[in-house]
């Protein structure tokens, strides 16, 4: 099933994070596997990176502890090495880690550059962009991760029913859409040109971290981004390209989109204010987050809808 | 030594179910009408609460405060009797009902009214997916806009939008109704076995075995009733569609003898 929410705020920052968890939380029972989030705080000059060397039921050996601190100075040593001046490296739980960089080159080179050491994956890259996700419900990922004091513009998150894929990190949402700055995606659906699409991403030079379809929509987006679409044209071109049924949110630095497919099969529903546009699967969620009588709507098949800050 | 493990999950997987639920007998009762804050409540203590009225006490109209858009919120009613939500609806709202009156002041969620046998849903804003669902009999009536599937298997009854529809309405219908004032959305009455689908607006794309239909009469005494009935004016102009009875299903012979045809 899954469950998706979105909330972006026109004008003022807002404590995004305490909204995204209250919003998800609400629909814990669409997902109760992982739940994920991609935050945008106030943009930086920095590029701020979310990654992890492990993932949160790998089996602890006995040596665990000390390999993963050896592959975190190994990161650390790499970023130096690719020419990144590294501000700070902070670490959330065992495995997962925010680190701040100075950095001017080509993100692609150092998320691969990074990657290559073992265990290590990279959730998301960007001068504002966060992506948190981990096993368990909102709260549980909210509070291991400290998401509440979270100040930002917008957000997207997901509650995750584990189908085809594992029940781990790398297959948790949002996923970020390597190696495009800023730019994140939740899905709510089934891809079921999956393999044809992962095949030819990666003969251009995409990386998949998981079997999940959802990952597709993030590569393919930043592919047709990086070819100069803009997020609504990309989004309204992948009703043609993706076949299967979804409901799905991109965001960017300054961005909140949402696509349907032809057939409306997984829900929406949208509230729109002077103040903020809010979106999920089920209105509960919205409510989570305005505590007045609110007039909603279900957009309709093929829509795709982009709201700017 | 750190034991050899990683991080280990529970949840609960019977989410909102609340088995061992009370009644929660929180309605104020006047002259044989009750009202009740269903804000502070779970989706089944609202439910278990309607039932008490209802079946109970006895009670014919019910007002419920605050519905906060939960999901199936009274289903299963099969009394007559009139229940007024002052708000909007989750999914699955007033299912499996065999003769209430509902009024919906607020919008509805997904599959509202679904497997409906009689009784009345009007609902004064929009409606999500799969409105009227598989009803059997009774009128719906949705003020605004509905969405994608609205009366996917419906089998008998009256289904009124006075905005537009989404996407497959009607879709493998085969008995009663659709009404709509607006647009419809590619792929109307998709693969219905019978019943009648009225337009006022553009059609996008008729479904496959859905075609044009002869007006009469009894068609426009339908829609004039209906339209008074529940005080919506004069009805617009509409076109009329049908099944054209073409697809496989409507051929003569029965599965066992069409394998014996040589051809």
């Amino acid at each position: 099933m899954c469950g998706i929410a979105g909330i972006i705020h026109r004008d003022a920052d807002a404590d995004v994070g305490s909204e995204m968890t209250r919003m998800l939380q609400s629909m814990k029972h669409r997902g109760p596997d992982s739940s994920g989030y991609a935050l945008f705080g106030p943009p930086t000059d920095l590029v701020v990176m979310r990654f992890k060397l492990a993932d949160a039921n790998d089996p602890r050996d006995f040596d665990f502890k000390e390999r993963l601190e050896r592959h975190r100075q190994e990161v650390e040593s790499r970023l130096s090495k690719i020419g990144a001046s590294v501000d700070r490296v902070e670490s959330e739980t065992e495995y997962a880690y925010r680190a701040t960089v100075r950095y001017e080159g080509d993100l692609k080179a150092l998320a691969d550059y990074v990657e290559d050491v073992p265990g290590c994956e990279v959730l998301s890259l960007g001068h504002s962009l966060e992506i948190v996700k981990d096993l368990g419900d909102a709260q549980e990922v909210s509070d291991l991760y400290g998401l509440d004091g979270f100040r930002g513009t917008h957000a997207i998150g997901h509650v995750r029913m584990a189908t085809e894929s594992d029940v781990d990190i790398s297959g948790a949402h949002p996923y970020w859409a390597y190696p495009f700055s800023d730019v994140a995606v939740v899905h709510n659906g089934q891809l079921t040109n999956y393999f044809q699409w992962k095949r030819r991403l990666e003969r251009s030079g995409h990386r998949f971290q998981s079997e999940c379809d959802s990952e597709i929509i993030a590569v393919y987006l930043a592919e047709k981004m990086a070819e100069g679409s803009g997020l609504k044209d990309a989004m309204q071109q992948s009703l043609e390209d993706l076949d299967g049924v979804f409901t799905y949110m991109a965001v960017t630095e300054d961005s909140l989109g949402v696509a349907k497919d032809e057939m409306a099969a997984k829900p929406l529903v949208l509230y729109e204010s002077d103040e903020l546009v809010a979106m999920a699967s089920e209105e509960i969620a919205i409510r989570a987050v305005l505590d007045h009588e609110i007039d909603t709507y279900d957009p309709y098949e093929r829509q795709v809808l982009v709201w700017s800050r | 030594m750190e034991p050899v493990t990683g991080r280990r999950i529970t949840y609960d997987a019977r989410g909102l179910a609340e088995p061992d639920a009370d009644v929660p007998h929180v309605s104020e009762i006047q002259n044989g009408k009750a009202v009740f804050d269903a804000g502070p409540l779970s989706i089944r203590q609202i439910n278990l609460e309607l039932r008490d009225l209802i079946y109970e006490q006895g009670i014919r109209d019910v007002t419920v405060q605050n519905p906060g858009a939960k999901h199936s919120l009274g289903v299963g009613i099969l009394q007559r009797c009139r229940i007024t939500f002052e708000g909007s609806l989750g999914y699955f709202g007033v299912g499996l009902i065999d003769g209430p009156e509902v009024q919906i002041n607020g919008r509805v969620g997904w599959s509202v009214a679904e497997n409906m046998m009689s009784g009345v849903v009007v609902i004064e804003k929009v409606a999500g997916s799969l409105a009227g669902a598989a009803i059997r009999g009774g009128d719906l009536v949705v003020k605004g806009n509905v969405g994608a599937r609205t009366g996917i298997d419906q089998k008998g009854g009256t289904i009124i939008a006075l905005g537009d529809a989404g996407s497959m309405t009607g879709f493998m219908m085969q008995r009663g109704r659709i009404v709509i004032c607006g647009d419809a959305g590619p792929g109307l009455g998709d693969s219905m076995y019978d019943g009648t689908i009225y337009v006022a607006g553009t059609v996008k794309a008729l479904g496959i075995d859905c075609i044009p239909g002869g007006w009469t009469d009894a068609d426009t005494e339908l829609l004039e009733r209906k339209f008074r009935i529940y005080g919506l004016g004069t009805p617009p102009a509409f076109q009329k569609f049908v099944c054209g009875k073409v697809l496989y299903n409507y051929d003569n012979l029965e599965p066992s003898e069409r394998k014996l045809v040589i051809h």
